[in-house]
């Protein structure tokens, strides 16, 4: 399989704390890698190294043609910032020398109204919050596609929602996915490949390689958690670990 | 008006219609008090530049550009907070100034005043004015990406620190031009007080950066006919000065309570 990205050895220290350790894995065109993972785990420190938002030491060397579209889990936006999803997918455009129509595209793609369009940004709702990150990341046509807990600040009926338009996006874009999520049934619906992250790379393979070891490794033996079949489409709070 | 006052008057709208832009996004990127220090760190430029007898704002020039790579590095992420340096620079930057720059100097120095234009430094002046509004104009997108989140900025491919380190040379060379006529304690406040004002009566970002240069005009346009009509009052047994930066200032301080009673209606 072709490769959008090698990660090979990426560790990341910071003021002498070891957040990440000899991380090693690899993205195939078209794959979906779910990172999972406790809280503290370096999952978010993973995605930005990715990012080369953060320092690190070790390989990351994404393919000449990998675009990426990035979904942060939150952003520290002034709630009084009089700017709109409009103003911001306007700018990404001109930044990423998009025509302005691509607008049209990605707001019908994502499912977004003209009025959250013309919403300032601090005054949206969580879920519409997350939407318009998700639009504005396919603006400049990403083949990859990063998500930090795509729905951490989304109720629950919001969850699916978004749950089933990353699945639709990703036929429709061809992306391939990293997501970092704490839902396990995203992992065994949606997961063509799995990290389980604990500072250091627990486990890397198919869903299946989650065991009950490996869970107990990760969030430590007392942590209850229910695994759902390969095919199930259950509600997705059922399989919080 | 002669042609030099003409000229000045000029000089200082243009700088207020800057300083309305350039204030606009200093309060969506949470600068204000970076903006404050800044503007305090021209003083002792000022201040040593009178004394060695060098052109006063060639002496605020070096020490903006000090206080424009400071700011910078702070913002980057250094050692201590933003707002402990910011408090011990703003402070420090006023005593040491207060103490260099001679005493006869010193209230223009502080509150500044018109001073004698020339035709070259009015042009210079006109130069630095459209080239902050056309970066302010070419730079939006990255601006607005920026302030939105940093991080989804650089991933969009925009050098988040090359521009801000931009942003801040344009800040300083607003704080220089309007050195000249509100010193180096109010100038701040030409670039901060328009853009609350702005915040206070807009929704949509182009009517804030609108509504934020013209109060920013207009403030300047009263404060100067005031300064004329009355350079001093008497109200009872006493004698009000109305100095020019300190008239403009207030005249914006007192839009700015308008529009927190606009707002409220």
């Amino acid at each position: 399989m072709t490769k959008r990205l090698e990660v090979r050895n990426v560790s990341v220290t910071v003021d002498g704390t070891r957040l990440l350790e000899d991380v090693t894995f690899d993205l195939g065109v078209g794959e979906r890698l779910v990172i999972i993972g406790p809280n503290g785990a370096g999952k978010t420190v993973l995605l930005k190294s990715l990012l080369d938002l953060m320092p690190h030491a070790g390989d990351i060397v994404w393919a000449p043609d990998a675009r990426i579209g990035y979904v942060p889990q939150k952003i520290d936006a002034d709630r009084h910032l009089p700017i709109t999803y409009k103003d911001l997918f306007v700018s990404k455009c001109r930044v990423a020398g998009e025509p302005i129509a691509r607008i049209g595209d990605v707001i019908r793609d994502v499912g977004i109204s003209r009025k959250i369009l013309d919403t300032p940004v601090g005054h949206l709702s969580g879920g519409q919050f997350q939407l318009g990150l998700m639009a504005f990341a396919l603006i400049g046509r990403p083949n990859v596609l990063i998500l930090d807990e795509p729905t951490a600040s989304v109720d629950e009926p919001g969850e699916e929602h978004i749950y089933s338009l990353i699945e639709r996006l990703q036929h429709e874009y061809d992306l391939s996915i990293i997501a970092v999520t704490h839902d396990m049934s995203f992992v065994y619906r949606e997961a063509t490949r799995v990290l389980c992250l604990n500072r250091r790379a627990v486990c890397v393979g198919t869903p299946e390689a989650i065991t009950p070891d490996v869970l107990a490794e990760l969030y430590g033996e007392s942590q209850s958690f229910y695994r759902h079949h390969h095919h199930e489409h259950n509600a997705p709070e059922d399989g919080r670990v | 008006m002669t042609t030099t006052e003409t000229m000045s008057l000029s000089l200082a709208l243009l700088t207020a219609l800057a300083a309305g832009l350039i204030g606009a996004f200093a309060l969506m990127k949470r600068m204000s008090l970076a903006g404050d220090v800044i503007s305090h760190i021209a003083l002792p430029g000022l201040g040593l530049a009178l004394i060695f007898d060098i052109n006063p704002i060639i002496g605020a020039a070096v020490a903006l550009f000090f206080g424009t790579f400071l700011i910078w590095q702070l913002e980057k992420g250094g050692k201590i907070t933003t707002d402990v340096a910011v408090g011990v620079m703003f402070t420090a930057a006023l005593a040491v100034g207060t103490l260099v720059t001679p005493s006869e100097d010193l209230i223009e120095a502080l509150f500044g005043g018109f001073q004698e234009l020339t035709t070259l430094w009015f042009v210079i002046g006109v130069a630095c004015v459209i080239v902050i509004v056309a970066f302010i104009w070419y730079f939006r997108h990255q601006l607005i990406i920026g302030l939105f989140s940093p991080e989804l900025a650089a991933t969009s491919g925009i050098n988040v620190s090359r521009i801000n380190l931009y942003y801040l040379m344009m800040f300083s060379l607003t704080v220089l031009l309007g050195l000249r006529f509100l010193g180096a304690l109010l100038v701040g406040a030409l670039i901060i007080i328009p853009a609350a004002i702005g915040r206070q009566l807009t929704h949509t970002l182009t009517a804030f950066l609108a509504v934020s240069s013209a109060a920013s005009v207009v403030s300047v346009l009263i404060g100067f006919a005031i300064n004329r009509l009355y350079p001093s009052l008497t109200v009872g047994s006493v004698k009000l000065n109305l100095a020019l930066g300190p008239a403009i200032i207030s005249v914006a301080a007192i839009i700015f309570l308008f529009s927190l009673i606009r707002k409220k209606i």
